[in-house]
């Protein structure tokens, strides 16, 4: 059974359309990276399979309809939906409090486990901490549930490289196993490079890309060009050009390595400089790497 | 405070025990309504604030002036007077906050984003509509009859202490006020939870609904309707049902003065009377119906 299965998912706000037929598939065990420019749909993405908006299409999360049953589902799936959503009166030991008693897979010793951790005493209000402490609050909380779905919407927006990274670790070395899916959206793709088993490119409510992380890195190539054979490395027909201190560098897919090696130096692309390649504003050859 | 509570184990652990469908449904309610104390703590400290003003304005005022006077008979009087007053002020200051807290209840969520958290904990709509709801309909009352109860018998132990000081007896003190008690709890179960429930219920469902400025837009339908009403047909029988939902129906009209605070002993041989006026029943099935329309309309919201 996949953890997540949309076909042909639609979402419309009036004349605008968030999503526009989208079909998708995780299994489990993967750590998927939703990855789209604002506004392409991706919230709307994660909302619908948090049952946190109507739809139109076929659903299904862990075998359920997200819309008609969040509370039955939400044992099984967590989701920290922005850095700033728990409640800011709330006392460090009320949450502890609530969520043990309202959640019937928390282990409250593992998440005072994970909070002995940081400096983030029980007595503290969520408003006395900084925005790096309510995630790492927040984190601490999610990952003593035991979920089989886990949802991360921009979850480190507006917080320093350390707690990034922070967060990132603890994620994969104390909360991810083989048992469990990640669904993750970012803006700091850089982050998550080295995280995601697979990625997907949304843009204007449509998946443009979808790979795991191994075709990634065996499909795209990036060449610096050295410039004597820029017209030779041109004539490969390279999805993607731009320049950085006058070298040429271009984005390849399905290009022979051996070849590429010949006219200079031949690397794996960022995650950031695919998304580039991919919805910038050639949607000519954004449309070639289509799958 | 809440009857639940004897049902659910303190410890995290006990909830291994509960069989999951009991525990699907009490134990997130009971932490639901803990969750709305700790958050809107004016619940319970404006009746006991109230309470305390209460006290200290009897023991100087009404002790004192007893104390100065002469005549032993209107000492005594005096000593009965304000029993109804700290009374009034106490389910004043809880209908206060009743009234405040359900325009905030499925707002302020909302403005804060905490919604998004709350939504990501298998708790129903239906439960949480339900213990923001039971603030005003059990929590409240409860609580505003137990702190009278507390303060009118600390009152009377003061007063007592007076009268026995005088050589006078305090027994019919003492006599009226499990009688004042009874008819305290029925005047709060009938007027207070029963009559003014649509109140209440539409109060949350304007929280509910409105993007801001709930406080205008809980009064600006009604007052909608009355104008319209009254340059259409210049009728006003939409503003005469507001009035009869307020002041309640005419055999027991609770603003009348002495009726409502006093708690008149009539109501209280009224009770066939009370369950029979069609709008009580008409009043709880819209109420019914406006809390259905707030958990159906929480599905639907988001942070605003």
């Amino acid at each position: 059974m996949k953890v997540i299965e949309a076909i042909g998912l639609r979402k419309a706000f009036g004349a605008t359309i968030a999503l526009d037929g989208v079909n998708l598939g995780v299994d489990e065990g993967r750590i998927l990276g939703l990855i789209g420019p604002n506004g392409a749909g991706k919230s709307t993405a994660l909302n619908a399979i948090l049952g946190l908006t109507p739809y139109q299409g076929q659903l299904r999360v862990l075998g359920r309809d997200p819309w008609s049953e969040r509370d039955q589902l939400m044992r099984d799936v967590c989701f920290i939906a922005d850095v700033a959503v728990l409640p800011r009166w709330m006392r460090v030991s009320q949450a502890l409090d609530y969520v043990a008693g309202v959640h019937p897979r928390f282990d409250r010793a593992k998440a005072e486990g994970f909070l002995a951790k940081t400096d983030i005493r029980h007595a503290s209000k969520v408003r006395e901490l900084s925005k790096g402490m309510v995630t790492q609050l927040h984190l601490a909380l999610v990952m003593a549930i035991d979920a089989r779905l886990l949802v991360l919407d921009e979850p480190t927006l507006g917080l320093d490289l350390l707690y990034r990274k922070q967060f990132y670790d603890s994620l994969l070395n104390d909360y991810f196993d083989r048992s469990r899916t990640i669904v993750v959206t970012t803006h700091q793709v850089e982050d998550v490079q080295h995280v995601l088993t697979d990625l997907m490119f949304i843009n204007r409510g449509r998946i443009v890309l979808a790979c795991s992380m191994e075709e990634f890195e065996s499909r795209y190539l990036e060449l610096t060009v050295r410039p004597e054979h820029v017209a030779a490395a041109r004539a490969l027909k390279p999805i993607h050009e731009h320049q950085v201190l006058g070298r040429s560098i271009l984005l390849f897919d399905h290009a022979d390595r051996q070849q590429l090696a010949a006219l200079g130096d031949v690397r794996t692309p960022g995650i950031a400089d695919l998304f580039v390649a991919v919805l910038g504003n050639k949607v000519g050859q954004a449309q070639g790497v289509v799958q | 405070m809440n009857t639940q509570s004897n049902a659910v184990p303190d410890s995290p652990l006990g909830a291994q025990g509960i069989a999951p469908a009991a525990m699907s449904v009490t134990r997130p309610m009971y932490w639901s309504v803990r969750r709305e104390l700790w958050e809107n703590r004016s619940i319970y400290i404006a009746p006991l604030a109230v309470a305390g003003f209460a006290l200290v304005g009897f023991l100087i005022a009404t002790i004192g002036r007893s104390l100065s006077t002469p005549d032993l008979a209107e000492r005594r009087t005096i000593l009965e007077e304000p029993y109804s007053f700290a009374t009034a002020l106490i389910m004043g200051a809880a209908t206060i906050v009743a009234l405040f807290y359900c325009l905030e209840a499925l707002h302020g969520e909302r403005r804060d984003r905490s919604i998004l958290f709350w939504k990501s904990l298998p708790v129903s709509d239906l439960t949480t509509v339900l213990s923001k709801a039971s603030i005003p309909f059990v929590i409240l009352p409860g609580l505003a009859f137990v702190v009278t109860v507390a303060t009118n018998l600390i009152m009377l132990l003061l007063s007592t202490a007076v009268l026995k000081g005088s050589g006078l007896s305090a027994a019919a003190l003492w006599a009226q006020l499990w009688l004042f008690q009874m008819q305290l709890l029925y005047h709060l179960v009938t007027v207070h939870v029963l009559w003014y429930a649509p109140i209440y219920a539409w109060l949350l469902l304007v929280s509910g609904w409105a993007r801001r400025a709930a406080f205008l837009w809980a009064g600006l339908p009604p007052l909608a309707i009355f104008i319209i009403e009254k340059l259409a047909f210049n009728t006003s029988h939409f503003a005469a049902l507001l009035r009869y939902r307020f002041t309640g129906p005419e055999e027991f009209d609770f603003t009348e003065p002495g009726s409502s605070f006093a708690l008149h002993p009539m109501m209280h041989l009224n009770l066939g009377k009370f369950l029979s006026t069609p709008g009580l029943w008409t009043g709880l099935l819209v109420a019914a119906i406006f809390l259905a329309a707030a958990v159906r309309l929480r599905r639907y919201q988001g942070p605003i």
